[in-house]
C-alpha cells in the first residue's frame, strides 16, 4: 500500500507536469464542452440541450482520458525503455500497473468535477439527481476504456504513431457514439456503426442516469455491452502486452 | 578469493535458429569489476539481459547472489542496480524528483543527495530530465541503479556515444563503484574501457567465450613482444617471444658498430590487438 501510494503519487506528478498530457487529455474535452456549448441552445429531445451536450463530453472524455491517454503514456513510456526499467526495481508490476490506471482515473474524475462546476455555472446545467449511481456510472465506463487502452497500447508499436493512431479512432467514434450531439438525424449507416462502439452504450448509460434520473440498472443491456468490450480490452491486453521496447 | 555474486555454467539461448549463446560458463567474484566483451551480436546483452532476469535461458545454470534471475523475485530486484542499453526515464520531471522516485522502491535507499553527487549532477538537480545532455541522461541512469544501495551493478554499454571527457568521468564513477565494494558487470566495444575498469574481461565472439582473463592475462597470453627500429631509412619489425635475449643481441651489435638503433621501440601488444586477434580468428 505504501508502495501504491507513493506510485500513485509519482503518475500524478508526471502527468501534471507533462504539458502535453496535461493538455490534451485534461483540458481538451473541458475546451470542447465551452465551444459547443456556446453554440448549442434549446433542447434536444426534450431536454436542455447543453446538458445532453454535457453527457456527451462526460462519455468523450472518458474515452480521451482512459482510453487514448492511457493508451499514448503506456507506448510513450514502453519504447522509451521505462516499463523495462521498472522492472528490476522491487516495484511489483501488478502495484506499478494498479497505480497508473488509478491515476488516470483520477484525471477523469477530476475532469468530470470540472465539466459539471462549468455547466453549472455557465449554462445553468443541473447536477446529477443520484450522485453514488452516477459517480459508479462514469468509473465502470472509464475502467473499460482504460481496459481498452491497455488492449490499444498493447497493440501499437511505435511512440511516433500513437497519437494519431488513437485519435483517429477516438474523435470517429465519438461522433459516431453521440458524444457531439444527439445521433438523432445521423444516416442509418452512421448510427449502425456507432451502435457497436462501446462509447454509444457508456453513453446510453450517462444519459439514462443524468438526462433521466434512471437508476443504472434500468440499461442492463447497455452496461453487458459495455463490460464486454471491457472484457475483450483485458483478452487482448493480457495477450499482447509488452514491457519491453517494440521498435529497438 | 571471495565469494561468487555470479556463477554461471553452461549458458545457451537461441533466438529461433539463432544460437546467440552457445554454452559459456564463467563467476564474477563479490567486488570485482568485470566486462564482457565482443563485437556486436557476440551474445553480449543477451548474457546480461538473462542475469538481470529480462530474458529465459534455454538450458544451463546461473546463480545471482542467490538467486535465479528469471523468477524475478523482489528480493532479487532489492540487490541490483540496471542500466541499460537505452532508456528515456520521466523526461517531464528534474533529476532530484526522479531519484526520489526510484528511491521509493527500496526498502533501503541511499541518501538521494548523495547519489545525485556521487554521479556529479548536484548542480543539475533541479534541472528537467528532458533538458540534460546525452552524458548527463546516462549518469542519471546510473544514478538510478545506486539509488537502491545495490550490491551488483549492471552496465550494458555505459559509455557508447560519449565524447572522451564524458568517458572519463563515467570512468571515475565506475571505479568509485569498486571503491564502494559493488560488484559491477559491464559490458562495452570499448577495449580502453574495459582495460581502465575491468578487474577481469570475458570476450564473447558468436556466443562463446573464447578468452577470460585479467586484461594483463590476455595481453601477456596471446602475441609476442614487438619490437621495432630503423635502419638504413627503414623499419624493421620483429616480434619474439624472448625480447629480451633479442634486444641484447640488436644492441650488443649496435654497440659494437658504434651505431644507434634509430626510433627503437618496445611494445607490449595492447589488449586492441589481442582482443582484435581472438575475434577475428577463422
Amino acid at each position: 500500500m505504501r508502495l501504491f501510494l507513493h506510485q500513485l503519487r509519482a503518475e500524478q506528478l508526471q502527468f501534471w507536469r507533462s504539458r502535453e498530457a496535461a493538455i490534451f487529455i485534461f483540458v481538451f474535452p473541458p475546451m470542447l464542452f465551452l465551444l459547443l456549448g456556446s453554440v448549442y441552445s434549446g433542447t434536444i429531445s426534450g431536454h436542455p440541450a447543453r446538458e445532453v451536450l454535457l453527457a456527451g463530453m462526460l462519455g468523450y472524455g472518458a474515452a480521451n482520458t482512459a482510453f487514448a491517454g492511457l493508451g499514448v503514456i503506456l507506448v510513450v513510456r514502453r519504447e522509451s525503455g521505462l516499463l523495462k526499467r521498472i522492472r528490476t526495481t522491487p516495484l511489483p508490476a501488478p502495484t506499478y500497473l494498479a497505480a497508473t490506471l488509478t491515476s488516470i482515473l483520477l484525471v477523469f474524475a477530476l475532469q468530470a468535477v470540472l465539466l459539471f462546476a462549468l455547466g453549472r455555472v455557465l449554462y445553468g446545467t443541473h447536477l446529477p439527481g443520484h450522485i453514488g449511481s452516477f459517480a459508479l456510472v462514469l468509473l465502470f465506463g472509464a475502467a473499460v476504456f482504460a481496459a481498452l487502452g491497455l488492449a490499444a497500447a498493447a497493440l501499437i508499436r511505435s511512440a511516433e504513431g500513437s497519437s494519431a493512431v488513437l485519435n483517429t479512432v477516438l474523435l470517429p467514434m465519438a461522433f459516431l457514439s453521440g458524444s457531439f450531439g444527439s445521433r438523432g438525424r445521423y444516416p442509418a449507416v452512421l448510427r449502425a456503426i456507432g451502435d457497436v462502439l462501446p462509447l454509444r452504450y457508456f453513453l446510453d448509460l450517462v444519459n439514462g442516469v443524468y438526462l433521466y434520473d434512471r437508476a443504472p440498472w434500468h440499461h442492463g443491456t447497455a452496461a453487458g455491452i459495455l463490460a464486454a468490450w471491457g472484457v475483450v480490452g483485458i483478452i487482448v491486453a493480457v495477450w499482447r502486452f509488452s514491457w519491453e521496447p517494440r521498435s529497438a | 578469493m571471495s565469494a561468487a555474486a555470479i556463477s554461471v555454467t553452461d549458458l545457451r539461448k537461441s533466438y529461433g535458429d539463432f544460437q546467440a549463446l552457445r554454452g559459456i560458463s564463467f563467476d564474477i567474484h563479490e567486488g570485482e569489476v568485470f566486462g564482457l566483451l565482443g563485437p556486436n551480436g557476440a551474445g553480449k546483452t543477451t548474457t546480461v539481459e538473462i542475469l538481470e532476469g529480462y530474458r529465459r535461458r534455454d538450458d544451463g545454470t546461473i546463480d545471482v547472489l542467490g538467486f535465479d534471475p528469471q523468477r524475478f523475485e523482489l528480493g532479487f530486484r532489492e540487490r541490483i542496480g540496471v542500466v541499460l542499453q537505452q532508456s528515456q526515464l520521466l523526461p517531464s520531471l528534474t533529476v532530484a524528483e526522479t531519484h526520489r522516485i526510484f528511491a521509493g522502491y527500496y526498502e533501503r535507499p541511499r541518501d538521494v543527495d548523495e547519489v545525485i553527487a556521487l554521479v556529479g549532477l548536484a548542480d543539475k538537480r533541479d534541472a528537467r530530465v528532458r533538458t540534460l545532455s546525452g552524458g548527463q541522461k546516462r549518469r542519471l541512469d546510473l544514478g538510478l541503479a545506486l539509488v537502491g544501495d545495490p550490491e551488483l551493478v549492471f552496465l550494458d554499454e555505459p559509455t557508447t556515444g560519449f565524447d572522451p571527457a564524458a568517458r572519463r568521468i563515467a570512468w571515475d564513477m565506475i571505479r568509485s563503484l569498486r571503491s564502494l565494494g559493488k560488484t559491477v558487470l559491464l559490458t562495452t566495444h570499448y577495449l580502453d574501457e574495459a582495460q581502465e575498469l575491468c578487474d577481469r574481461v570475458a570476450v564473447l565472439r558468436e556466443g562463446l567465450i573464447v578468452r577470460i582473463g585479467t586484461p594483463a592475462e590476455l595481453r601477456g597470453t596471446s602475441l609476442e613482444t614487438e619490437i621495432r627500429y630503423w635502419k638504413d631509412g627503414e623499419q624493421i619489425v620483429l616480434r619474439t617471444a624472448e625480447p629480451t635475449r633479442v634486444l641484447n643481441e640488436l644492441s650488443a651489435e649496435a654497440l659494437a658498430a658504434g651505431q644507434e638503433l634509430e626510433g627503437l621501440e618496445v611494445r607490449r601488444p595492447t589488449l586492441e590487438d589481442v582482443y582484435l586477434e581472438l575475434v577475428a580468428a577463422e
